[in-house]
């Protein structure tokens, strides 16, 4: 087990070398950038903006039914609420479901292309397949995630006020206050700084297995399934590493 | 010229490719044939890079293929075009895309000049008013078809084909070989076709390589392929009842 974990990160580190080589024409590249964006990041605006919203909201109910003696002011929910979101549930629990999403859609995009022979095909071209094909995904993701990440933020902040306003948890006045209670722009650094390492980790873990796939529909599946599973790990595991190196 | 020169590859204990050497004559459909296993695949793969070869060379003219770095086998393969056996078109691209996809990346020519080369190149493979269509909604010999005009789009010394005809039927099968020969003849490039089908061998087979259990079993045209008294040749060759009733 060791060495086939040790053989895939070997393997993982000279594929993004190759990914990394210079691209052979620039303006081929910005505009595979641009598609990717779309593909990565514009499509899964929907479903940031429906969870953010609902999970800023749940969020907001649960700080308020814990809130049971007087000593703690009201403004704790609104505040509770813009850390809870900024620190950890919009950088770390959307990227999660964008490895889902994200992840599945490139290994699966990919392993399709491998066993379909299109990647051998644009080798034969003269074309460096890693770079052509994986380095325009890591790029958009690494641009558009922040903006996702933002959004999301945005959007479960604002979630919280809809549900503390509406059930009458708490007022409008008190939740504001509460949302720019003893702000640090450090925090949105370290979500950003969160959400560029996690998008990588995303595209390139669930690159990696749809590159290597062999075989056809069944291990196109299972590559769609590794590449999920492997950089959902990865940014747990990242996760501790950076909030250790940024917050402690 | 392409040459295979003592060419070796194995694949964990199992040896595919056993000190094979080969050569591909410039302005000849040379096909390789033998029995499914046989190693014409692997050979396919190593001539064009796509496998590193364990031992021997493989020679472009004298340019020694197999020590080049990929920056290096860059400028060979731009001189190669390939047919891949399910003709490995880009899905997200319409036909035309597909052919103007290695001008693109290699030429600095304007959009109206692309599109008239992919115009031609289509219209060469007798392929019309295909242009926006998608992969998907073309059938396996139009696919075919298409994979050939983006293999030739770049002009290209050297063409591969591999089974160029399976899962066609005969008819459109014999278009297709038909079509690479006369491309073959008319660019004068060197033509290497992995098959099975006996029609092709006898109908565009200039020069014929019988693999077998990896290595060169036989060598010669079309004409002596019937007369040769190679048994396992034989045996391939006259592996159904037409083919004996004929011979």
């Amino acid at each position: 087990m060791i060495k086939s974990f040790l053989f895939h990160i070997g393997r993982y580190i000279l594929l993004m070398r190759q990914v990394f080589k210079k691209p052979e024409k620039q303006s081929i590249y910005i505009r595979q950038i641009m598609v990717e964006i779309e593909n990565l990041g514009l499509d899964s605006v929907g479903i940031v903006a429906f969870i953010s919203t609902f999970m800023g909201a749940v969020l907001c109910i649960q700080m308020a039914f814990n809130i049971d003696t007087p000593l703690i002011p009201l403004y704790t929910i609104g505040f509770v609420t813009r850390q809870s979101v900024v620190l950890e549930f919009s950088p770390t629990i959307i990227s999660l479901i964008l490895a889902g999403k994200v992840g599945s859609r490139v290994a699966s995009e990919l392993g399709t292309m491998r066993v379909t022979e299109q990647i051998d095909a644009i080798e034969i071209i003269g074309i460096n397949p890693a770079t052509y094909l994986i380095f325009p995904k890591v790029i958009a993701a690494v641009l558009i995630n922040p903006i996702l990440i933002m959004m999301s933020m945005i959007l479960a902040v604002f979630g919280g006020w809809l549900a503390g306003v509406l059930t009458g948890l708490v007022s409008s006045s008190v939740y504001v206050y509460g949302i720019k209670a003893f702000f640090e722009s450090y925090d949105i650094f370290y979500a950003m700084v969160k959400t560029v390492v996690f998008a990588f980790l995303i595209v390139s873990i669930s690159g990696y297995h749809g590159f290597y796939t062999k075989g056809g529909a069944l291990e196109v599946g299972a590559s769609s399934t590794k590449g999920v599973v492997h950089s959902s790990i990865a940014i747990i595991v990242f996760n501790l590493i950076l909030t250790k190196l940024l917050l402690a | 010229m392409i040459e295979a020169r003592n060419v070796s590859k194995a694949f964990g204990d199992h040896l595919v490719l056993n000190d094979l050497s080969v050569k591909f004559e410039p302005g000849k459909c040379n096909l390789i044939i033998g029995q499914s296993g046989s190693g014409k695949t692997v050979l396919m793969k190593c001539l064009v890079g796509l496998f590193e070869i364990d031992s021997g060379k493989v020679l472009y003219g004298d340019r020694v293929f197999s020590r080049m770095s990929f920056e290096e086998m860059k400028i060979i393969r731009q001189e190669i075009g390939m047919l891949f056996q399910g003709g490995a078109l880009f899905d997200s691209m319409t036909v035309e895309e597909n052919v103007m996809f290695p001008l693109s990346m290699f030429t600095n020519q304007t959009l109206p000049e692309k599109l008239d080369r992919a115009n031609f190149c289509l219209s060469r493979v007798k392929l019309e008013n295909a242009n926006k269509l998608y992969p998907a909604e073309i059938s396996g010999g139009m696919k075919k078809r298409v994979a050939i005009a983006r293999a030739i789009a770049m002009n290209p010394k050297y063409l591969f084909c591999d089974e160029p005809n399976s899962g066609l039927d005969p008819l459109t099968a014999n278009v297709i070989d038909k079509l690479i020969s006369e491309i073959t003849q008319e660019y004068n490039m060197t033509t290497v076709i992995n098959t099975h089908d006996m029609n092709s061998v006898i109908e565009i087979g200039d020069r014929i390589s019988y693999i077998h259990k990896g290595q060169l079993w036989w060598q010669g045209d079309k004409d002596s392929i019937l007369k040769s008294d190679n048994p396992e040749l034989n045996q391939f060759v006259f592996a159904t009842e037409l083919t004996r009733k004929l011979k």
